[in-house]
């Protein structure tokens, strides 16, 4: 792992939980800002996106003229980690819905996929890529991923109709999650997030 | 906490969580499936399902109950946000009803007329979170300690008044500032005081905050209101009479979420607050007799 540079990573902070994400960067060492206005994203070299309500933030992104040139930037390779609400923004398509999104992500994310409140569950979710210990996963209303183009890797599945559905996806420097690292104390996931900032995975 | 297909259900971590997704955000009070697409349109990341918005029970009189199930059920089929609905202090078997509907949040409502007059709802008991009133440290840790997973001000709703959340909000982090700055052996006096729960007072103290989220309610109107309240240290507002009795509902409403979102950019506000119609009509507090004041339901 390279050290030479420690990333200053945006946390959108629009509306959601980026306190929590904040915390847990911090935690690991990471420089954060939050971000709320176009110039905010000025000099970020990477971006976190929260769990939130996707429809609030995607309107807030165009009402404030940042969904445009954040596209722009992840496009041109910045990375960007989503949870939840952040996954759903990411994605090309969403199913059943025209809402405002970044669509940088290929693949197609079912929202409320597990239904309402009531069916929001704890779960410990096998990754690979951060190790043999299972990680605690809190999934609250949480999306799945239906499919994917050819280009992203399913981290992590969970068996959903008789159908394994990807939870934890990657694509390159795009990184999303169902579920949320952020409110557990187990910072494993953003620190596999840095080191894809770091290019060391 | 309950097992389900998937995983654990129920669990303060989920309850709490969730109130967690909503911080930054506006949640409106909506009586009709149009008035919900407005506001999930406009940007909100909840809407509360009611029957008639405070503005209105207040002006009815009587006694005021939980929503026709109808009437929430209909809201939920036509937004994917969250949506809330009112049951009253007390009656958990309006509770359990809105539960068994699948709402995602239930809101113990002093708007509504208590239905018990000595218990609040053993808020522990359920799967689906609680939201409930307060109006200063010892009354928001009583709630915590029944179970309640988020905290709202209870100003005093259906007035366009925020005079009231404002007390209730200062009074809370008043009382927060002073738990973390006194002596340690005194502590157990100070939740005595207050009439708070010994181990949540040690919780706040340690983390110099409430242990759940806290939105601002009662009487905000205005999108410089909501950024007031943001200011003053609350995770987000509830707007209820104030949008869907002005003049302009969709226009106020998205106006007010972008406050919240940016509510110490003065240029921003002064822009977004610009030609948003008549403003619902306001009642002084001093003008509705003590017994008519929401606030003074719950204890």
């Amino acid at each position: 792992m390279t050290r030479e540079k420690n990333p200053l990573v945006g946390v959108l902070a629009l509306q959601g939980a980026f306190r929590e994400h904040v915390a847990a960067l911090e935690r690991l060492g990471a420089a954060t800002r939050e971000v709320r206005q176009l110039k905010d994203l000025d000099g970020i070299d990477a971006m976190v996106i929260p769990g939130g309500e996707s429809t609030t933030m995607g309107k807030l992104l165009v009402d404030l003229g940042i969904m445009e040139p954040l596209r722009a930037r992840i496009e041109g390779g910045m990375p960007v980690y989503g949870s939840c609400a952040g996954l759903i923004l990411l994605c090309r398509h969403i199913e059943g819905s025209a809402q405002p999104r970044l669509g940088v992500l290929d693949a197609t994310v079912r929202r409320n996929a597990f239904g309402r409140q009531v069916d929001s569950f704890e779960a410990d979710l096998h990754i690979p890529e951060l190790g043999p210990e299972p990680m605690p996963a809190v999934f609250i209303r949480a999306p799945v991923i239906l499919s994917t183009g050819p280009g992203v890797k399913a981290l992590a599945r969970v068996e959903m109709d008789g159908a394994e559905r990807a939870v934890a996806v990657r694509e390159g420097r795009i990184l999303a999650t169902s579920f949320h690292p952020e409110l557990t104390p187990d910072t494993r996931f953003h620190r596999y997030f840095l080191d894809i900032c770091k290019g060391a995975v | 906490m309950k097992k389900g297909e998937h995983g654990e259900r129920g669990t303060i971590r989920l309850k709490t969580g969730l109130a967690e997704m909503l911080k930054g955000g506006v949640i409106m009070d909506v009586t009709t499936p149009e008035q919900a697409k407005i506001a999930e349109e406009a940007g909100a990341c909840a809407v509360m399902a009611l029957e008639r918005v405070p503005a209105d029970i207040r002006a009815a009189g009587g006694v005021a109950r939980m929503a026709d199930p109808s009437i929430v059920k209909r809201i939920m089929e036509v937004v994917s946000i969250p949506v809330m609905a009112k049951a009253r202090i007390g009656h958990f078997v309006e509770a359990h009803i809105l539960e068994a509907l699948g709402v995602d949040y239930i809101d113990e409502s002093e708007v509504l007329t208590p239905a018990d007059d000595r218990y609040h709802i053993d808020k522990f008991k359920f799967t689906v979170p609680f939201v409930c009133g307060c109006r200063n440290l010892g009354e928001a840790l009583r709630r915590i300690g029944e179970g309640a997973a988020m905290i709202r001000t209870k100003g005093e709703p259906g007035t366009g008044n925020v005079v009231e959340a404002v007390r209730h909000c200062r009074m809370v982090m008043d009382q927060i500032r002073m738990l973390c700055a006194i002596r340690e052996d005194e502590v157990p006096n100070f939740a005595k005081e207050i009439d708070a729960p010994l181990e949540l007072c040690y919780i706040v103290r340690k983390e110099g905050r409430l242990p759940v989220v806290n939105f601002a309610a009662g009487g905000i109107a205005t999108p410089a209101d909501a950024a007031l309240m943001m200011q003053l240290g609350c995770d987000g507002v509830f707007v209820g009479s104030g949008i869907f009795k002005s003049g302009d509902p969709a226009k106020r409403a998205r106006a007010i979420v972008q406050a919240v979102t940016n509510y110490k950019d003065y240029k921003l506000l002064a822009e977004i607050s610009c030609d948003l119609g008549e403003p619902m009509v306001g009642i002084e507090i001093s003008e509705i007799p003590q017994e008519q004041r929401m606030q003074e339901r719950g204890w």
